[in-house]
């Protein structure tokens, strides 16, 4: 069973909709129960990450949600992918989960370059250059686990992130029209 | 490279999508659903849907349709028309739109930006607005509001800027001197906002050919344009538009 975190940052109705196209069964859960008993889990998140922290202490996920990305098929997506990381930047400097070491920063102002980042920009994998649809103000920095790098406002950095069996992208698969869908298939198939 | 998106507007009136010039003569164009389906199939970056009658009926959006939509299709999209406060913004956000769009409501009430950028995150929060030419603002653009009804006397540009300011993800530029004339874009107004304001502006009324994209994105800044009439009636595809806007150097999502 595949279980998506609902810890209040934002909507999953896109997400879960996404995967029932798929033809997968999903179960959106707050529940830290049933996310350790999930054999797959799926991190999303929008929003701010001092309130997305906040909410996953409150709902006693911090440790079930570490452990999962540790040890399971793990799929961050956006926000979900940002706070897997150090610490960012964001609400003043927020401490993350530390799942991976790295760091988020915001966009710099660059002239033409508004923020947040919104729209469809190029994932460049080893394998190919894929549109995804974008929807942020804050990056992760590139690391030794990025396996996937755009460019936005002068910069270079981890779009797609991916240590053992765990995956986690920038973009939003759920709204990247035939792309986003085999990369969700993709993940689902491969664990 | 973030591409420039091109975005189907459908204008859902009872349930079916119409097409009117300056709100008259709707013509029936199709299912609301299948109709996103075959635009997200065929190369749409979004879309938009107004629920056109909504407003004017006091009734609230047909939610039914926005799942249905959300459920069929794997692209962003944003709803408009018949939000009146911030409940209806949660309901649509809810149903699985990424967007809602507010026009002659925010005219009214400009604190529900903020409140809804508040609830749901900036990036939720399209503010639409209906410039046309007008000496009696600076700018020389004047804000309409109830489908191009009434005059406010708000400058379109100051509206602008006073949106974004009170939390505005994204602005809709919808000119009423080009709607519907498929004569091609209005460029003064637009790029004269989108140089204003550091959220993403999008050109909305006039296309007609799939050059006027490229010539818009060129000559505005804009980060996105509003196509209608001329896919609906199945001259052109967005195909075409996106070979036009590739051809000429505008960073584009080619379909895959």
């Amino acid at each position: 069973m595949i279980a998506i975190v609902d810890y209040h940052a934002g909507n999953l109705t896109s997400v879960k909709y996404a995967f029932d196209a798929l033809g997968v069964d999903t179960v959106v859960s707050s529940d830290p129960a049933v996310i350790s008993a999930a054999e797959k889990v799926v991190f999303p998140g929008v929003g701010a990450a001092g309130s997305a922290m906040a909410s996953l202490g409150e709902l006693g996920l911090v440790d079930v949600v570490r452990e999962a990305a540790a040890r399971k098929p793990f799929l961050g997506i956006c926000l979900g992918m940002q706070i897997l990381f150090s610490r960012t930047e964001e609400d003043g400097g927020v401490d993350c989960l530390g799942v991976l070491p790295a760091r988020v920063r915001r966009f710099p102002a660059v002239p033409g370059f508004k923020v947040p980042q919104i729209g469809w920009n190029d994932v460049e994998t080893p394998e190919c250059r894929r549109f995804y649809y974008f929807v942020h103000s804050y990056y992760v920095e590139m690391n030794d686990f990025a396996v996937g790098t755009t460019e936005y406002a002068g910069v270079k950095f981890a779009s797609m992130v991916r240590c053992g069996k765990l995956l986690a992208c920038q973009f939003h698969p759920e709204k990247s029209g035939r792309a986003g869908l085999e990369l969700l298939k993709g993940w689902v198939e491969e664990c | 490279m973030l591409t420039k998106r091109v975005i189907p507007c459908l204008d859902v009136r009872k349930g079916r999508v119409t097409k009117g010039v300056k709100f008259q003569n709707n013509i029936d164009l199709g299912d609301p659903v299948e109709m996103a389906l075959a635009y997200s199939e065929g190369g749409a970056d979004e879309l938009v849907f107004y629920d056109i009658t909504a407003s004017a009926e006091r009734r609230p959006i047909d939610i039914g349709m926005v799942e249905a939509v959300a459920r069929a299709i794997r692209i962003p999209f944003a709803v408009g028309g018949g939000i009146s406060k911030l409940a209806d913004m949660e309901r649509v956000i809810l149903a699985g739109a990424e967007k809602v769009s507010v026009n002659s409501l925010a005219v009214k009430n400009p604190s529900i930006i903020a409140e809804g950028a508040e609830a749901f995150g900036r990036q939720c929060i399209v503010l639409g607005m209906d410039p046309v030419k007008s000496e009696r603002c600076p700018s020389g653009y004047e804000i309409t509001t109830r489908g191009f009804r009434e005059f406010t006397g708000m400058d379109a540009v100051e509206w602008a800027k006073r949106a974004a300011d009170l939390g505005a993800g994204e602005i809709v530029v919808n000119s009423v001197d080009a709607d519907g004339t498929r004569a091609g874009f209005e460029k003064v107004v637009t790029r004269m906002i989108a140089e204003a304001v550091d959220v993403p502006v999008v050109a909305s009324g006039g296309a007609g050919r799939p050059e006027h994209f490229p010539e818009v994105f060129e000559a505005t800044g804009c980060d996105a344009a509003i196509v209608a009439g001329m896919i609906h009636s199945g001259e052109y595809t967005i195909a075409q538009i996106k070979a036009a806007m590739s051809s000429a150097g505008v960073p584009t999502r080619l379909c895959d």
